[in-house]
């Protein structure tokens, strides 16, 4: 499903009140960057651009029960969605806005719930915009944006400018303890190539191999990364490899679980425990991820979830010199770290 | 598949094709004058189709006819009314939003949403509006009366739109999409998110659940006689019986089993004869006495779902439309 190009990219952009989205939506609908997005915002009037691929829509929330599966979706995005898709031509990637106080499970969810938005469309990226100078602030008064954070598959942390290279550390630091996947862009009024926050692929996905967890439980031997400020004109695809010298720091509520094995696992074992594992873990499971290597499988099963709803598929094939390594990684509250690890383990191919 | 060896009978080759840049959002007859209207805008009208486009540059959301004119809602807000001779009128506007449903009720009169608004606008040009719990997913008139029915999440509402007085709920949990009335009055179904249907009796609110579809049911189509309501959204059309007391305790009759889902069902305006279009672009035609199959249509390579099929009045006409834009009219042979 990753793959399927005919299914039309979906980024969602969520970012608590004031942090820069409408910033960041007023550039990607105002510069020329040759492609045409349509984008489904929560307050028509903020954005200041006459273009009638911009839909206003509702934020209307429902349960869904499907089987056994019974998860919220945004009822509302179901339609604009389908209407969208009548005419598809005329964009080449879809933006959801969400209020800064929306949840953004329900809004992903669509993406992997609904059938009919599932057969036009797929979740690209969920995209975090965050306030340097405030989101400190935010995450300890303020559940939303602590889970913005943690859903996030790409964060720009925004107006770096207002604050002191220290500041920046530590709020990055901040960001990393709750969810260290997410590819960090850090910006000044949003200002970022746009191909680094859209129609990425599975791009950010690839990240959750590059680090190893080890960086990031706290080895104060490390020193501070000199990061360098990404500007408009930064080629650097990823910045992973900077980031692995942040300090951990533990977020007392939210975490994350890194899982690899050096090899195969059988999906015979691993489906049936993934299935049963966010069924009964799901609502404190934010979001999972995983690049696998299956037993005889020349293809990288890649897959990712939110709470209880996963979505997965075979991807690209390996490369001849790439390592089959399985890694799977959750970020949510209360993880059992120790279960989780078992569990994952008791699915290596024998 | 028919059942017999014998290839089945085709109706293809009496079908006036068309191919049109667009989606084919609705076609059908004003009149005897058929129409095609198109997601991007435009309406195409007559036999040999000629362009209108009512809303100017917008695309249409939703278009709906009574067989005497065409109602279309569009991206720009508005709801405008074309005649068969191509004269448009603009019945309302709400500006920056959405026109996505519509309905057509007695005497001229015209409903529509936006947002959480429900607006009813009866012949003479009154508008009164309500505004409904969640966002309003189907609206359908009464066969009698200027009542209203609003689908939305948990449930439906009947609105005398008329009236101060508050609508009627008819509550069952879940999301609601479209939403309809039996002929007679007696019967109130709506489709749902959880790929089933929901009825009530109208009158007493008594409940009947459908379900057992592996894909939402988008087209309802009641038969001339009341008794039958085609749906959509299986791997056949699937009719629960309306007789009596209504389909609780019955099975439905499945007919024109094929291996791909239905998108459309059309029941003829005067015999007990269904169309069913599919998502692959094939056409069939079911005679309910006996089961008696015909092809009306058979795609070419690109196999997209049909999203259209209506009957002109006399039912001598089949015209139907599809995803990709191709279109057509179908002549019966009689």
């Amino acid at each position: 499903m990753l793959d399927t190009p005919e299914k039309i990219p979906v980024t969602v952009l969520t970012g608590y009140l004031g942090a820069g989205k409408t910033t960041l939506l007023n550039r990607i609908l105002s510069e020329n960057h040759g492609k045409k997005y349509a984008v489904i915002v929560n307050e028509f009037g903020e954005i200041g651009i006459d273009n009638d691929l911009v839909v206003g829509a509702d934020e209307e929330v429902f349960q869904m029960n499907n089987g056994c599966i019974c998860c919220t979706v945004r009822g509302d995005l179901i339609r604009i969605i389908e209407n969208l898709m009548k005419r598809k031509g005329r964009f080449d990637a879809i933006i959801v806005e969400t209020t800064g106080l929306a949840d953004p499970a329900p809004v992903a969810q669509t993406f992997f719930v609904d059938q009919d938005v599932q057969a036009k469309s797929r979740l690209d990226a969920v995209v975090t915009v965050a306030d340097a100078k405030w989101l400190a602030a935010r995450l300890k008064d303020a559940p939303e944006a602590k889970n913005q954070i943690a859903f996030a598959d790409v964060i720009l942390l925004n107006k770096t400018d207002l604050v002191t290279p220290a500041e920046l550390a530590a709020v990055e630091a901040r960001i990393r303890a709750i969810n260290p996947y997410a590819t960090l862009h850090k910006t000044t009024k949003c200002a970022i190539e746009l191909e680094k926050v859209l129609d990425r692929g599975a791009f950010d996905l690839d990240r959750i191999l590059e680090i190893e967890p080890a960086f990031l439980t706290g080895d104060d031997h490390h020193h501070h990364d000199h990061d360098h400020d990404c500007g408009p004109g930064c080629t650097h695809e990823s910045h992973a490899h900077h980031d692995h010298h942040l300090h951990g720091h533990h977020d007392e509520e939210i975490k994350s679980v890194s899982i690899a094995h050096d090899g195969d696992i059988d999906p015979e074992k691993f489906m049936p425990w993934i299935n049963d594992l966010v069924q009964v873990e799901g609502p404190n499971i934010l979001r999972s991820k995983g690049i696998l290597s299956f037993r005889n499988e020349p293809k990288r099963f890649v897959f990712q979830g939110v709470h209880q709803i996963l979505d997965g598929d075979v991807q690209r094939e390996w490369k001849p010199d790439e390592k089959r390594v399985s890694r799977i990684v959750f970020i949510g509250r209360e993880l059992n770290e120790k279960a989780l690890r078992e569990g994952f383990l008791g699915c290596v191919a024998k | 598949m028919s059942a017999s060896a014998a290839p089945m009978q085709s109706l293809s080759d009496r079908v006036q094709p068309y191919t049109f840049p667009e989606h084919v959002l609705r076609a059908g007859f004003m009149g005897l004058v058929p129409f095609f209207v198109l997601t991007d805008g435009a309406v195409m009208l007559g036999e040999e189709p000629v362009e209108h486009r009512p809303h100017g540059g917008a695309g249409i959301l939703c278009a709906l006819s009574d067989g005497q004119r065409l109602v279309t809602g569009g991206e720009d807000g508005k709801v405008v009314e074309t005649l068969p001779d191509g004269t448009a009128k603009v019945l309302a506007e709400e500006k920056g939003r959405w026109v996505e449903t519509l309905a057509l009720g007695p005497d001229g009169a015209v409903a529509f949403a936006v947002g959480k608004k429900v607006v009813a606008r009866d012949g003479k040009g009154k508008m009164r509006d309500w505004s409904a719990p969640s966002t309003p997913q189907g609206l359908a008139f009464a066969p009698k009366g200027y009542r209203l029915a609003i689908s939305h999440i948990d449930g439906a509402s009947l609105w005398f739109a008329a009236t101060d007085a508050a609508p009627e709920k008819y509550e069952w949990k879940g999301p609601h999409l479209d939403v309809t009335f039996s002929p007679d009055n007696r019967f109130l179904v709506t489709s749902m998110q959880e790929n089933q249907l929901h009825g009530w009796t109208v009158q007493d609110k008594r409940h009947m659940r459908m379900s057992g579809y592996p894909a939402k049911t988008r087209s309802f189509s009641w038969s001339h006689d009341g008794l039958w309501l085609a749906t959509s959204g299986a791997e056949a059309a699937i009719i629960w019986p309306f007789a009596k007391d209504g389909p609780t305790g019955k099975a439905p009759r499945e007919c024109g089993v094929r291996p791909a889902k239905v998108t459309q069902v059309a029941f003829h305006p005067k015999a007990l004869v269904l169309a069913i279009g599919y998502e692959d672009g094939f056409i069939m035609l079911v005679r309910l006495t006996d089961n008696a199959e015909l092809l009306a249509r058979t795609p070419g390579e690109d196999r997209k779902p049909v999203t259209t099929m209506a009957w002109d009045a006399p039912g001598k006409h089949l015209i139907f439309g599809l995803e990709n834009g191709e279109a057509g009219l179908l002549a019966l042979p009689m």
